[in-house]
């Protein structure tokens, strides 16, 4: 008997391997059930529950006033956009238009957090292709954001400061010189970032060409956000449907037609410098106004449904807002990014390998409790 | 010959990433930016607006400015804040006023988002710029906030 026919002679079966929920390379409680056949991947089953709060039944038994704090814990890495996203519901729903001065530091305050999450995105990719010195860096410059959002809302992650009919108070005055410094300095950060990674040939070879994703899987998945964009599937919310003051700021949709893991990186990379120049336009006239508009001690939205979509770093979340009128919601619905752009993982990770599927699982930036709520 | 080419820009790109480590290594000697623990208690200042945990403060003669209104019960999302609370005759004026017993704040339940202090109208309770909050047993982080014999300031109410 050969060696090949003994190797024909061989019988290979499937079998299935749990990554998760407690795994290294997954940001959190996701188990992923792989069916694999030796080291390819043939099927990926996500199971979520595993952080699962019920954060939309909570929000009924809620005012709207509270509600807004429950969404911090959602995407926390882009919890000042979540918290934007139900002030601008509810707002909706009152008709109140909040001031100039509200939206532009709503606004800078997006991109900050972008820029924070973003950060994140990048040490912890680097650090899950097994680049350790990208995570230091990253968070040495998250750190300057983290440290203008307890300057100015008191908290580092869970900022809460938005509330319905504008900001809970003004911001602080040492706000606008830190934010330039931060930008100052932040701008000749990035260029290291590329240096470090984004050129190194070890990196481009682990995630140009894996886990291509189509412009047409993009859209009937719905996939969004940065993902997406990756893909050439334009779907940016702040430029589709521009919400505070992004009608008045000029930037550019990034958009990569090659749809692999290395495009959807770019796209962050680039992302980087959009948040940066929107944050230098509006830095420097904060115009004069109201913080907060009055409302009601008890607000009561009228009878009625009311949707409102932002662009977190993640992607497109929606809040939509069903009101018989009492002072707490019939029923909260959060369209979250995370959850539909999960759910084509199991359509591109198809016949990769192990190690791939934790790259693409970096490129898809999950931020597991925005999937499970 | 890829294979070589490969290797060479490989290692030529590792190179150029670590000249970027390599020059912090040189020269970021006063930069440095690694925070070390607060154990520098006496000179340490926190952010004003920092969120450690709610507090009520006191003057000199162990009063305190609040009213008993339960405007922060009201706020609260997730049930931290207590108030007990009983009408007595005021011996002044003979009318009946409401006087708080115990404001008793849960810590372990408080979530800092801060509607509470948004809600009080008269400023009785205000963020502590306190960080350290881990003690051996959870009963120890339900805390009573006025202190014992103490009073609510005249004329607050007004």
């Amino acid at each position: 008997m050969t060696n090949q026919e003994a190797q024909n002679k061989i019988k290979t079966e499937e079998y299935f391997i749990n990554m998760g929920p407690q795994h290294p390379a997954a940001h959190g409680v996701l188990r992923l059930i792989l069916t694999i056949d030796g080291e390819i991947i043939k099927n990926v089953e996500p199971d979520l529950g595993y952080i699962h709060r019920s954060i939309e039944k909570m929000c009924e038994r809620d005012s709207y006033q509270q509600i807004v704090h429950l969404t911090d814990r959602m995407d926390y890495l882009s919890s000042h956009i979540n918290n934007e996203a139900v002030c601008l519901a509810v707002e909706k729903g009152l008709e109140i238009e909040v001031s100039d001065r509200v939206k532009v530091i709503r606004t800078i305050l997006d991109e900050l957090t972008r820029i924070a999450s973003h950060c994140l995105w990048w040490g912890v990719m680097g650090m899950d292709l097994g680049a350790l010195t990208t995570y230091f860096y990253a968070f040495r410059d998250r750190e300057m954001i983290n440290d203008i959002f307890e300057e100015t809302c008191g908290a580092r992650l869970t900022m809460n400061y938005n509330v319905p009919g504008g900001l809970m108070f003004d911001i602080h005055p040492n706000f606008v010189k830190r934010t330039k410094d931060f930008i100052a300095q932040f701008k000749t950060k990035i260029p290291e970032y590329n240096l470090l990674l984004t050129d190194n040939v070890i990196f481009q070879k682990r995630t140009k060409g894996v886990g291509i994703l189509t412009k047409e899987d993009a859209i009937s998945f719905g996939v969004s956000g940065p993902v997406a964009r990756g893909s050439g599937f334009s779907s940016d919310v702040r430029k589709h449907h521009p919400y505070s003051a992004y009608d008045r700021v000029d930037f550019k949709e990034i958009l990569l037609t090659e749809g692999d893991t290395f495009a959807r990186y770019q796209v962050r990379m680039m992302e980087l410098w959009e948040s940066v120049s929107i944050i230098e336009q509006l830095i420097d006239n904060i115009p004069e106004g109201e913080t907060k508009e009055a409302t009601k001690a008890v607000i009561k939205l009228p009878k009625g449904e009311f949707y409102q979509r932002v662009e977190t770093a993640r992607g497109e979340l929606g809040v939509y807002i069903n009101s018989t009128g009492n002072k707490n919601p019939y029923r909260v619905k959060f369209r979250s990014p995370g959850f539909s752009n999960l759910s084509i993982l199991n359509h591109i990770s198809k016949d990769v390998l192990i190690a791939d599927l934790v790259a693409i699982m970096a490129s898809f930036d999950f931020v597991i409790p925005d999937i499970d709520r | 010959m890829s294979y070589f080419s490969d290797i060479y820009k490989g290692i030529k790109t590792l190179l150029t990433g670590m000249s970027v480590t390599g020059g912090y290594f040189i020269r970021a000697r006063k930069g440095v930016i690694t925070q070390q623990y607060p154990n520098n208690r006496e000179t340490l200042k926190m952010f004003d607006r920092f969120r450690g945990e709610v507090v009520m403060p006191h003057d000199a003669d162990n009063r305190h400015y609040c009213t008993g209104c339960q405007s922060c019960e009201i706020a609260c999302p997730n049930g931290s804040i207590e108030i007990i609370w009983d009408r007595v005759v005021d011996p002044a004026t003979g009318k009946k006023k409401k006087i708080i017993d115990k404001h008793i704040y849960h810590l372990s339940m408080c979530t800092m988002c801060g509607l509470c202090i948004e809600a009080c109208p008269t400023d009785a309770i205000v963020w502590a710029q306190n960080f350290e909050n881990s003690v051996y047993d959870r009963s120890a982080l339900t805390k009573v906030l006025n202190q014992p014999g103490s009073s609510v300031l005249d004329g607050i109410e007004d």
